[in-house]
């Protein structure tokens, strides 16, 4: 049980309110970081409110998202970690009743993703998604990953299996797939689905991946692939990983955001969360004693 | 205390009750079915010959054959495809995909359930004041189709719906996550995904309307027909080349209109007619439901998740 609820939102993020936080060095315990690397950030989130009907599932979060790094939102269920992903694809607005406030401002472009001037399907093709459980088209593994070319375009046949080729071995999947592209996606395993679904949402370039507990209908040889897959693309793409598995959290990203009902609580590198939280709250749930 | 060895006696005799009930039951519908099949191929079998389905009707029982009738429930089909399966489909996808979910798209729902339990015989009392005295269409083959397409329209619209609806939502919110528009959701996955749901309801939806007689009489089909409706592109006897939509103008009659034409009869040999005209008919309709089944088959393979 919780027994101090938070008051402030986003006082312990590095965010300080409303400006983007300026982490002027990575984790150094890391052999990824880069200690004099100043990083830019990707993706600004200014005073985000969401809400369902009258339900307000995110209150005021405001924080900075840095590029080319992997960042995990971790909190218990129903703080509103996947509410506030699915915002950056505009998800929520495929059902009535939704409504944002506040602001995504993706940079460098600077156009808001919740505006009102904002095309959702414009954001879609910048933001892609990875989903919770693997969600393939019941068509071939070919045409799996085409169809986000397809929609932005390419009729080409050699460019089309270029760039198919080339995002299923983003994905790690070309070897196991190359041989079987024609073969329905339903023919593959579970991780190897997943693989595809990620292969599907890297080929259309995006400028950020939104992964949504990616591995938790998956066993743990599946699941270790797609860390290491993650592992592998963080250098090249911005990530958001939703994830209740706080391993899991610690081991893939750089930064982590800890939400709690609708609030971001703390935000920091993740190794100082991991081993030195502020906040009583994170160190209750990291430690296990709720969520 | 009753001991557990009586108590699972009894429930394996009560499982044991309800499958003999189960099995004499099935086999009374079944056994009704085939002794009425048996009954129509014993006495109209003899009479199904190639000359049966080249003939028009006739006062001579022995000459007489269903060609009128065939063509024109044939026709009929046609029309009543072409208008029923846009319209039905075009209107199962707004429903489901496009419309808000709210007061009057439920009472729309509500309408067009109870329009697929419409007496058949409305349809036809519809047609005749509509399409007949009103829009002056006559009792042509057109109107036929309009009235049987009107008939079917919710069995299409309903069987549209629940294809699209047994699609798990991941598909759509995979399409839309890619950057997809509504209607690229529904031209390249939706439909894609519930072809063989809708293909196996239209079959069954015309299944159905090949059967109908009642709105068609209604309309005021001819029971009697000795001609056939005028062949596209052939010159009539004034040399004129005909319409290629000329025929949707002709009078006509239908299968189960002959048959009832000839059952209303007296004599023995005029009844073989209808029996022969009936058993072209079942065996119509279970052709029909049959390729509904392989369709069906088929899709389902392909497609799973």
């Amino acid at each position: 049980m919780v027994n101090t609820p938070p008051t402030g939102s986003t006082s312990g993020t590095p965010a300080g309110g409303t400006t983007p936080p300026k982490i002027q060095s990575l984790r150094t315990d890391s052999p990824r970081a880069d200690a004099t690397e100043t990083r830019p950030v990707k993706a600004d989130v200014k005073n985000l409110s969401f809400y369902y009907g009258s339900f307000k599932a995110v209150k005021n979060v405001s924080l900075g998202f840095y590029e080319k790094a992997v960042t995990a939102l971790i909190g218990p269920s129903g703080c509103g970690k996947t509410t506030l992903l699915r915002c950056f694809n505009r998800m929520h607005d495929l059902y009535p009743g939704n409504r944002y406030e506040g602001a995504i401002n993706l940079h460098p472009s600077g156009v808001n993703i919740v505006g009102p001037h904002a095309s959702p399907i414009e954001m879609r093709m910048r933001v892609s998604m990875v989903f919770q459980k693997p969600n393939p088209f019941p068509k071939s593994i070919f045409e799996n990953v085409a169809y986000g070319l397809r929609l932005r375009g390419v009729r080409s046949r050699a460019e089309l299996e270029g760039r198919v080729e080339q995002a299923l071995r983003g994905a790690a999947l070309w070897e196991e797939a190359k041989d079987r592209l024609r073969d329905g996606a339903y023919s593959l395993s579970g991780g190897q689905q997943q693989r595809l679904c990620i292969a599907r949402a890297l080929a259309v370039e995006p400028e950020i991946v939104l992964f949504d507990e990616p591995t938790s209908a998956l066993d743990p040889i599946a699941t270790g692939k797609i860390e290491e897959l993650i592992e592998d693309l963080r250098t090249r793409v911005t990530i958001l990983i939703v994830t209740h598995n706080m391993q899991q959290a610690s081991r893939v990203s750089d930064y982590t955001a800890f939400m709690y009902l609708g609030e971001v609580i703390e935000y920091d590198r993740t190794a100082k969360i991991f081993t030195n939280p502020a906040k009583p709250l994170t160190e209750q749930y990291i430690s296990g004693r709720f969520g | 205390m009753r001991s557990l060895e009586s108590i699972i006696r009894r429930g394996q005799r009560q499982d044991l009750i309800f499958k003999v009930m189960g099995i004499v039951l099935t086999v009374l519908c079944l056994g009704t079915l085939g002794v009425l099949m048996l009954d129509l191929a014993v006495s109209g079998l003899p009479r199904l010959t190639a000359g049966f389905f080249t003939s028009f009707p006739s006062r001579n029982a022995e000459e007489a054959g269903i060609l009128s009738a065939w063509v024109g429930s044939l026709l009929i089909m046609i029309v009543t495809a072409l208008l029923a399966i846009p319209l039905g489909i075009g209107a199962g996808i707004y429903l489901e995909e496009y419309a808000r979910k709210n007061w009057l798209t439920g009472l729309i729902e509500i309408n067009i359930a109870n329009l697929a339990g419409v007496p058949s015989i409305i349809y036809g009392l519809m047609a005749l004041g509509l399409l007949v005295y009103k829009f002056h269409l006559g009792t042509s083959i057109l109107t036929g189709g309009i009235t049987l397409a009107f008939l079917i329209l919710p069995i299409v619209i309903v069987a549209t719906r629940e294809a699209l609806r047994a699609i798990p939502q991941n598909m759509r919110e995979a399409a839309y996550a890619l950057g997809a528009s509504r209607w690229q959701v529904v031209k390249d996955h939706l439909l894609a995904y519930s072809a063989g749901g809708i293909s196996t309801g239209v079959i069954i939806a015309l299944g159905r309307a090949i059967g109908e007689t009642a709105p068609l009489v209604t309309i005021g089909a001819l029971t009697y027909i000795a001609f056939l409706p005028p062949v596209p592109f052939t010159h009539t006897e004034a040399g004129q080349m005909v319409s290629p939509v000329a025929w949707v103008w002709s009078p006509f009659t239908v299968l189960p209109i002959q048959m009832f034409n000839w059952v209303s009869r007296p004599g023995d040999d005029f009844q073989a007619n209808a029996a022969a005209t009936g058993l072209v008919l079942m065996l119509a309709t279970l052709g029909i439901n049959g390729i509904a089944i392989i369709i069906r088959y088929r899709i389902r393979r392909r497609i799973k998740w």
